[in-house]
């Protein structure tokens, strides 16, 4: 099970965004919010740690971390569960 | 050269080649070479039919910057950089009226199309922006103000527009920015520097202080990164390749020649350099193996955003840029063993100083460490599927 609280929790102690995470919706455009490609690599290292999954390479796109809602459906997915709102 | 443009391309290829010494001396724009290929119709030759132009491909273009190349490095060069803008605004403006507009423009008018990218102060990250689009309103019709110290605009003050990166609102942090194309007369160009460079000397590269006023209509509507993934950093570094690749040609067709010449003075015995030129052509073969490998892979995810926008072509196209960079120095130093002497004089048909110096400017034109660096940082997430046809 993944919430977009945990989500929200990790970009929030990440310094990823240059705004608070806990202020975002579950679709605010994150590239939006300070997102970095290169902070988007470490979003999926540190998911891939948190969550012990594997990001498949077609999962490794832009749109699969522009936003709370898109990552957590992803997790899920990979998870084999579904999301928790 | 052969393909739909040939003809054009060979006649611009032939002006640019009779000009590129005194481009070169003077670092002076190259103006005949850019009225021959506007004579050709190759400016706007990417836009579609629809909207007037030719709709040529991205291969039929890197044709013509690499046979430009070999007359006459900088004409390629500013042709490959006028191209990435046009397929920017080919590929991603056609939803927009504004942008078909100028699309049209480009076509009938045959209109030179630069960027203004990099910025004091970023320390030459393209994917940040200290400057934004400012204006109150957010209608078509609003107005909007743009201010930016430019630290490179290529060819800026030959260019009928530029494509300047920006962050989206005053309060967007530096990584969201877009793209908006600025006609000639909304923007105000003040020269910073001077440009007096070891190669490329035609390009011009200078800084400016660029201040521009428009609509909003302009902004392009699809983020830069989007813009950036999926067009410009791949278009940038095939037609870059495509460009230095030219050189490379030339100056293995210079040794060639040498070798030719050597080997009719003394019929039955190999010249020295006979052995130097099988190594190099090697090389060249490699190198445009490499750049057609990368145009066909551009070609055929081009209707793919997700594909363009994965990291494994993201890493493909950076691998280009830095091998190709390091490939064009070492088949010019290659070039210049098989002839020796008669390479190395500036006052000889075999010389290829020129080509030397302006082969140089590879590895630093995007830094190849940069390059390395980013994709260093993808490599922590890709994997190679590990298949011959990716």
């Amino acid at each position: 099970m993944v919430s977009s609280d945990d989500i929200r929790d990790l970009l929030r102690d990440s310094g990823w965004l240059t705004v608070d995470a806990s202020e975002l919706s579950e679709n605010d455009d994150l590239y939006a919010a300070g997102l970095t490609s290169h902070g988007s690599v470490n979003l999926m290292l540190a998911l891939e740690e948190r969550f012990d999954i594997e990001f498949p390479e077609q999962l490794l796109r832009r749109r699969t971390f522009e936003s709370i809602g898109a990552i957590r459906n992803a997790v899920a997915g990979l998870l084999g569960g579904t999301a928790a709102a | 050269m052969s393909g739909p443009f040939a003809r054009a391309a060979s006649a611009a290829a032939e002006v640019a080649g009779r000009h590129a010494d005194s481009v070169d001396r003077d670092a002076r724009f190259p103006a005949e070479a850019f009225a021959a290929l506007k004579d050709g119709r190759l400016l706007g030759a990417m836009v579609p039919r629809d909207f007037g132009g030719e709709g040529a491909s991205l291969t039929d273009m890197a044709a013509v910057a690499h046979a430009l190349a070999q007359q006459c490095p900088s004409s390629g060069l500013i042709f490959a950089m006028h191209q990435i803008q046009v397929a920017c605004l080919v590929r991603h403006g056609q939803g927009s009226a504004w942008h078909r507009d100028l699309m049209a423009r480009l076509a009938a008018e045959q209109l030179l199309l630069a960027s203004a990218t990099t910025e004091a102060g970023i320390g030459g990250d393209v994917r940040s922006s200290a400057c934004s689009v400012e204006g109150d309103g957010d209608g078509d019709g609003d107005g909007f103000r743009l201010e930016k110290q430019a630290t490179v605009i290529s060819y800026g003050a030959e260019a009928d527009a530029i494509l300047v990166t920006a962050r989206r609102k005053p309060d967007s942090p530096a990584s969201d920015q877009v793209i908006v194309p600025v006609l000639k007369d909304q923007l105000r160009l003040e020269e910073i520097g001077n440009w007096d460079t070891l190669g490329m000397r035609g390009t011009r590269s200078i800084g400016y202080h660029l201040r521009a006023e428009g609509v909003r209509a302009q902004i392009m509507p699809l983020p830069y990164a989007d813009i950036s993934a999926q067009t410009m950093l791949p278009v940038t570094h095939i037609l870059w390749s495509s460009a230095w690749l030219g050189i490379a040609s030339d100056a293995v067709a210079r040794a060639g020649a040498f070798v030719r010449a050597e080997a009719r003075k003394r019929p039955g015995t190999q010249p020295p350099g006979a052995r130097r030129l099988a190594e190099v052509t090697a090389r060249l073969q490699t190198m445009r193996g490499m750049v057609r490998g990368a145009i066909a892979q551009f070609e055929e995810a081009s209707d793919s955003p997700d594909r363009l926008t994965s990291m494994g072509f993201a890493v493909a196209m950076n691998t280009l840029k830095m091998s190709a960079a390091e490939m064009v120095v070492r088949i010019v130093e290659q070039s210049m063993l098989v002839a020796g002497l008669s390479a190395y004089r500036n006052d000889s048909p075999y010389s290829l100083g020129r080509h030397l110096r302006d082969a140089h400017s590879a590895p630093l034109m995007i830094s190849n460490d940069r390059v390395l660096g980013n994709t260093a940082n993808l490599l922590l997430a890709h994997k190679d599927n590990g298949s011959l046809f990716g």
